[in-house]
């Protein structure tokens, strides 16, 4: 069992006898696997509940009359249940079936912003933005004439929102956009404050939860977002499926994102009407094996507990940032420990980030070494790329340790 | 273990390109970047009196080891050649004089600089262009 009985303390060493990742060795070494944000590894729970589906439940959803269909359709909005009790979605219908988070933005982006936007509005996004959060807006808005501002970053990495009234007097202001958790430096950023902002704007808020969702517990309706996005990849379920959720009414009133079978009411050749929520946003056959995935991570993770997890992640980041710290020459990115999530980006002196990496590989150490796609913000910090280790359910400290030294073994080589 | 890719002469070359700088009136130029990593390149080229042999290859820009290693041992490599030998230098014979085992996403990073010079002869001389042309924004092919 993964979690410890009672004290909601997780044991990360009974965790990682879950994913079968890492029965094995890297270069000779263990593997210390500190990639987490950009994809999680796998339970063999989710692994098992796709196997399952396949073997005993497989046809396409939501067309069969016979047995085996309905398994498939059950398993399908089974799986919508659970995204929606996830992040505490009022209704499942609200929850659409995309690929991934960048998918679900774009959704809203074109469906609500080709639709919502002209001369004169302002889409605001921030500094921290992942490009998934970024670039649909700029790319909408260069169709609409709309304006794209940003958000800037305080020195500790963390948003300036006394910059908001500034940015507002430049156009209508008319979609916020922000990371719930940036993917870069860990900022866990006020949702709250910030989605309450743009409503008194007249502005939708957009909130990208990829990183956030699978690493704390989440309640769009607390949070008072109009759209929330998440990624399954990276909360333990399987590539090539996320969920967005929007608000019923906004929902509603939206254009189709993708057209063709299984979104409609009825097609004829002078018209077609689109079908009820989620359909209306769900063309073709849906991702059914990866969505049984996706809700069997879901009930792993919540098996073991957002709230045990957030505190593992929170401990290790505290760890990772002293002993790192105590590196000569490094560059720690990012806000104090208290204020991020599990995710620490930092440079060292006079080597380069790949090269770093490269030789942390040969250590059996997996880090992220690039510009995470955030390269406004990598502009902002004034560096082309940075380190970045990230943190997850199954992390334990012994791989921290294991990153510490091998950052010493780097600094040899390049002595 | 790490002598395989980080070998001796890897660094010495990182650590003192040959090279490095600007040319103030270059015959040649070009930016290149690595969209993978951010990582940015630019070359000047200078040529001798036929207007054809390459005088003096200068590069600028941030990377990593592999990256700025290949193109200081490129800037020796290719003095002395036309710009149409090295439009046409295959890049097997960079990766010969680099000497170490490359992953998929390295070899990019080994690439930028030979990329980035065909780039710029190709935009003062119309000689071929390289493989692959991902990232080279301000490359005007009309």
């Amino acid at each position: 069992m993964a979690a410890t009985a009672g004290t909601r303390k997780l044991n990360a060493h009974a965790v990682r006898a879950d994913f079968p990742i890492f029965e094995q060795k890297i270069h000779g070494k263990p593997l210390a696997f500190l990639d987490s944000a950009a994809s999680s590894q796998k339970p063999r729970q989710m692994l098992e509940a796709m196997t399952t589906f396949y073997e005993t439940s497989y046809a396409n959803v939501h067309r069969g009359v016979y047995v085996l269909a309905e398994r498939a359709t059950a398993g399908l909005e089974g799986a919508r249940e659970k995204v929606r009790a996830l992040i505490n979605a009022p209704d499942a219908r609200e929850i659409i079936f995309v690929r991934n988070a960048t998918e679900a933005i774009n959704l809203v982006a074109y469906s609500w912003g080709m639709n919502n936007l002209g001369p004169g509005d302002l889409v605001i996004v921030s500094e921290l933005e992942h490009h998934s959060n970024f670039v649909p807006w700029q790319y909408v808005a260069g169709k609409t004439g709309a304006r794209v501002a940003m958000l800037p970053l305080t020195d500790d990495g963390e948003l300036d929102l006394s910059a908001l009234e500034g940015l507002a007097k430049d156009g209508n202001v008319k979609v916020v956009a922000t990371n719930h958790v940036s993917n870069s430096i860990g900022t866990i950023n006020p949702i709250e404050k910030l989605a309450a902002w743009a409503h008194e704007q007249g502005a939708i808020f957009v909130c990208d939860g990829a990183q956030s969702a699978p690493h704390l517990a989440i309640d769009v309706q607390a949070l008072g977002v109009d759209f929330f996005a998440i990624s399954g990849h990276k909360l333990c379920g399987p590539s090539g499926i996320g969920a967005l959720w929007g608000r019923g009414d906004l929902l509603q009133a939206m254009e189709p994102f993708l057209t063709g079978g299984h979104m409609i009411s009825s097609v004829r050749l002078e018209k077609t009407t689109w079908g009820e929520l989620p359909h209306k946003f769900e063309a073709g056959t849906a991702p059914m094996a990866e969505a049984v995935g996706l809700g069997a991570a879901i009930d792993y993770l919540q098996d073991v507990g957002f709230d045990a997890i957030a505190q593992h992640e929170h401990e290790l980041a505290a760890y990772a940032l002293g002993r790192l710290s105590e590196v000569p020459g490094i560059t720690l990115y990012g806000p104090p420990a208290d204020r991020r999530a599990g995710i620490v980006s930092f440079n060292l002196d006079g080597i380069h980030p790949h090269d770093v990496a490269q030789i942390l590989d040969m250590q059996g150490v997996a880090i992220r070494a690039g510009h995470h796609c955030c390269q406004p913000l990598m502009h902002k910090l004034g560096v082309a790329a940075t380190n970045r280790a990230s943190f997850y359910l199954y992390t334990v400290q012994e791989e921290i340790d294991q990153l510490a030294d091998g950052l010493y073994t780097v600094q040899k080589v390049f002595a | 273990m790490f002598d395989d890719m980080y070998r001796e002469v890897i660094l010495d070359h990182y650590k003192n390109p040959r090279g490095h700088g600007t040319l103030d009136d270059p015959d040649a130029h070009a930016d290149g970047q690595n969209p993978l990593c951010g990582d940015e390149v630019s070359i000047y080229v200078a040529f001798g009196e036929d207007g054809e042999t390459i005088d003096e290859v200068k590069f600028s820009g941030r990377g990593c080891a592999i990256s700025q290693a290949a193109t200081s041992m490129l800037t020796e490599m290719v003095a002395g050649r036309t710009a149409v030998q090295v439009a046409a230098l295959d890049k097997d014979e960079l990766l010969e004089e680099i000497g170490i085992p490359l992953t998929p996403v390295r070899l990019k990073c080994a690439m930028l600089g030979l990329t980035t010079l065909k780039v710029a002869l190709h935009k003062a001389k119309g000689t071929a262009l390289p493989e692959g042309l991902a990232g080279f924004d301000d490359l005007d092919l009309s």
